[in-house]
């Protein structure tokens, strides 16, 4: 099943991801990356398509998309 | 044209006929009055030869224009005239920057503001203490006969080419429209001749890609570069000071002048020395380096220098420099395009001349 | 593109659009011919990002620059990179008359309606209503006293030399899409000898409008595209379905 990989260090937490994922499997991390940022994550048991909506729109070429885990 | 002929041509053909034997591969200007003639023999020339002739919609733009020819290799020139070399400035000072080579042309006109038509030269400053913002020199060559506007022209690229820096060639619209015969005392070459320039932005083909600018945020940085373009200068200054000299042998008055105040000068000066006065001509050619040191010398032996000058007086702050205090210096200027005769100059030197006598 | 963390606030269009642009020259294999002349503004930095030729620009000049680079060289491919006040207000001369001469130069002009990189100052495009720092009042710009935004697609479109001129956005996934198809179309004129090509973009500045990134997307929806519509302005290609005007 397709996944995403999201760079926390270069992710400036824009959240234009999660706007466009249409399965709505990208969330707003509690994390902080070193940045200052509260960088996006895939969701757990997220229902990813591959569809790479959020790759393209990402400004940080941030994320990546895999067709398999 | 070949080699070692002899041609009648006026001042700005010869500019121009320079630049094209040179290789100038790109020429960018704007009409403005007294060197339109130069713009439009460069736009005969360029289009006999298959080069760039560009007629840019404003000074600002020839510059800029000259800016991106010049990161290809190419040799490039602008012309202009006072105000439109005014709007050049940013373009010159990222030239600079930028350690493009570039030359720039620029026929003097009565000023400040829209001024006249009529030739003079009080653009000295803008030329020689930079004109545009940040630390940097422009070498500036003062021609004062057709057959220098031509080699002068044709060394202004040379010395372009070897410093990464722009040339400013100074001229006035009196130089410009005078005929005189010039000869050819050097080889043509042609823009694909030149070799090759290593830092040029052409497309990174089978190489980095690279990028020339000038914005160095970093102060450590900037102030290093800053260094580094001084240091240039000073490699200028030891090796292109260009001048000469009449009648010096035994003067104890030096008239100081260039350009068209050289010709005129020198007209005077040969009327003082056949009336047995003791009067001579240094003739500054390179104004940026100036002749410092050799002013210096001569003040050793030569306690009056008089600075004369088509403007208020610009030059005569440079001849103060050089004497550094050893010698007494005086300016005869007439402004705003007025061409003085060599009879009027003569009367003033005569007056400054007897003035010295009579003090002695 | 080179492998660089970027400058660029959250959520801002240039880095978006710097994508694009790098990934239709690589696909269209002139990398090794591209030579680019980036801004004054918050792309300034472009050649940190861009693995391409570049070389900087006089604020307002880049036409220029470029105009003597594609003169000189025909065979380089030559782009400007502006933005609104770049391209629209010091640059406007050369922009007009770049176009004008029908430069085979591509434009890339990224337009937020605000002067970015200065800290948000109107710009020629900022729209009636707009609040900025240089037109602070409560009714933002009003065109009695600082005139109406510039159309630059529309007046660029309305000289013969300009040949092929899209206006897009990068506000959605589909927009982005399109975007990079006119930044293709606009390197194909040039490689094909055809004139002068421009891509204006709609781009959010979250920073300076003070809105999140999700909110610079709809404002750019409902407010900036009503007043410059998206679509190819201008195709005056050999074989082209659109005319101008």
């Amino acid at each position: 099943m397709p996944c995403i990989v999201i760079n926390k260090e270069t992710c400036k937490g824009c959240y234009l991801c999660i706007e466009v994922c249409p399965k709505k499997s990208i969330a707003i991390g509690k994390e902080l990356n070193s940045k200052g940022y509260h960088p996006a994550m895939p969701v757990e048991n997220g229902e990813c398509s591959g569809c790479e909506s959020c790759m393209i729109v990402c400004p940080e070429l941030s994320i990546e998309v895999y067709d398999e885990e | 044209m070949k080699n070692k002929e002899k041609r009648l041509m006026r001042g700005s053909e010869a500019i121009g006929e320079a630049a094209v034997r040179a290789g100038c591969a790109c020429y960018f200007g704007y009409p403005i009055t007294p060197q339109n003639e130069l713009t439009e023999y460069m736009a005969r020339r360029m289009m006999d030869t298959g080069r760039v002739f560009l007629q840019s919609e404003s000074e600002i733009a020839a510059i800029n224009m000259a800016l991106g020819a010049a990161s290809t290799g190419a040799r490039v020139m602008t012309s202009s005239s006072s105000p439109g070399i005014s709007l050049k400035q940013e373009g010159i000072s990222f030239i600079a920057a930028m350690e493009l080579p570039c030359v720039i042309v620029n026929i003097v006109r009565g000023g400040p503001g829209l001024g006249n038509i009529a030739p003079a030269q009080s653009d000295y400053f803008q030329a020689t203490r930079g004109g545009g913002h940040g630390d940097y020199r422009t070498i500036v060559l003062a021609p004062a006969s057709v057959q220098e506007l031509y080699d002068l022209t044709r060394k202004s690229f040379e010395l372009a080419d070897e410093y990464r820096t722009p040339v400013l060639v100074l001229a006035d619209g009196m130089l410009g429209q005078m005929m005189e015969p010039v000869v050819f005392n050097d080889k043509e070459i042609l823009p694909e001749q030149l070799p090759d320039k290593p830092w040029t932005v052409k497309g990174a083909k089978d190489r980095p890609s690279r990028f020339i600018r000038s914005l160095l945020l970093d102060v450590d940085v900037e102030e290093e570069q800053n260094w580094r373009l001084y240091r240039k200068y000073q490699r200028i200054e030891r090796r292109e000071i260009r001048h000469e000299e009449y009648y010096m042998k035994g003067a104890e008055l030096a008239i100081v002048a260039y350009g068209t105040a050289a010709r005129i000068a020198k007209a005077a000066v040969k009327r003082c020395v056949e009336k047995n006065m003791r009067v001579g001509l240094i003739r500054p050619i390179s104004l940026w380096p100036f002749p410092y040191e050799h002013i210096y010398k001569t003040a050793e032996t030569v306690k009056h220098f008089m600075s004369f000058e088509m403007s208020t007086g610009q030059m005569v702050e440079d001849v103060q420099l050089g004497v550094k205090g050893r010698a007494e210096v005086l300016m005869y200027g007439r402004p705003g395009g007025v061409v003085p005769t060599p009879a009027e100059l003569f009367r003033v030197i005569s007056r400054a001349y007897n003035k010295i006598a009579r003090e002695k | 593109m080179k492998d660089a963390a970027t400058h660029y606030c959250q959520g801002c269009g240039h880095s978006v659009i710097h994508r694009l642009t790098a990934e239709v020259i690589e696909e269209l294999g002139i990398a090794d011919r591209a030579v680019g002349v980036p801004p004054a503004g918050c792309a300034v930095l472009a050649y940190f990002y861009f693995d391409v030729d570049m070389i900087e620009a006089p604020h307002g000049r880049a036409c220029a620059v470029a105009t003597g680079i594609k003169r000189a060289n025909p065979e380089s491919i030559v782009f400007s990179y502006q933005g609104d006040g770049d391209l629209a207000a010091i640059g406007t001369a050369e922009a007009v008359h770049s176009a004008n001469r029908s430069e085979n130069i591509t434009v890339i002009f990224v337009n937020n309606a605000v002067y970015g990189m200065t800290g948000g100052q109107m710009a020629p495009t900022t729209l009636l209503g707009q609040r900025t720092t240089t037109s602070p009042a409560a009714a933002g710009r009003e065109a009695h006293r600082e005139g109406y935004p510039i159309k630059v697609s529309e007046l660029l479109a309305s000289l013969e030399g300009s040949t092929y001129i899209e206006r897009c956005a990068v506000n959605s996934v589909r927009a982005i899409r399109r975007t990079k198809k006119a930044i293709r179309e606009a390197f194909l004129t040039q490689m094909n000898g055809e004139g002068f090509s421009m891509v204006e973009i709609l781009s959010p500045c979250p920073t300076n409008w003070k809105m999140s990134p999700v909110k610079s997307w709809k404002w750019i929806d409902e407010v900036m595209t009503p007043y410059f519509p998206l679509g190819v302005i201008k195709d005056s290609r050999k074989g082209s379905k659109k005319d101008a005007g």
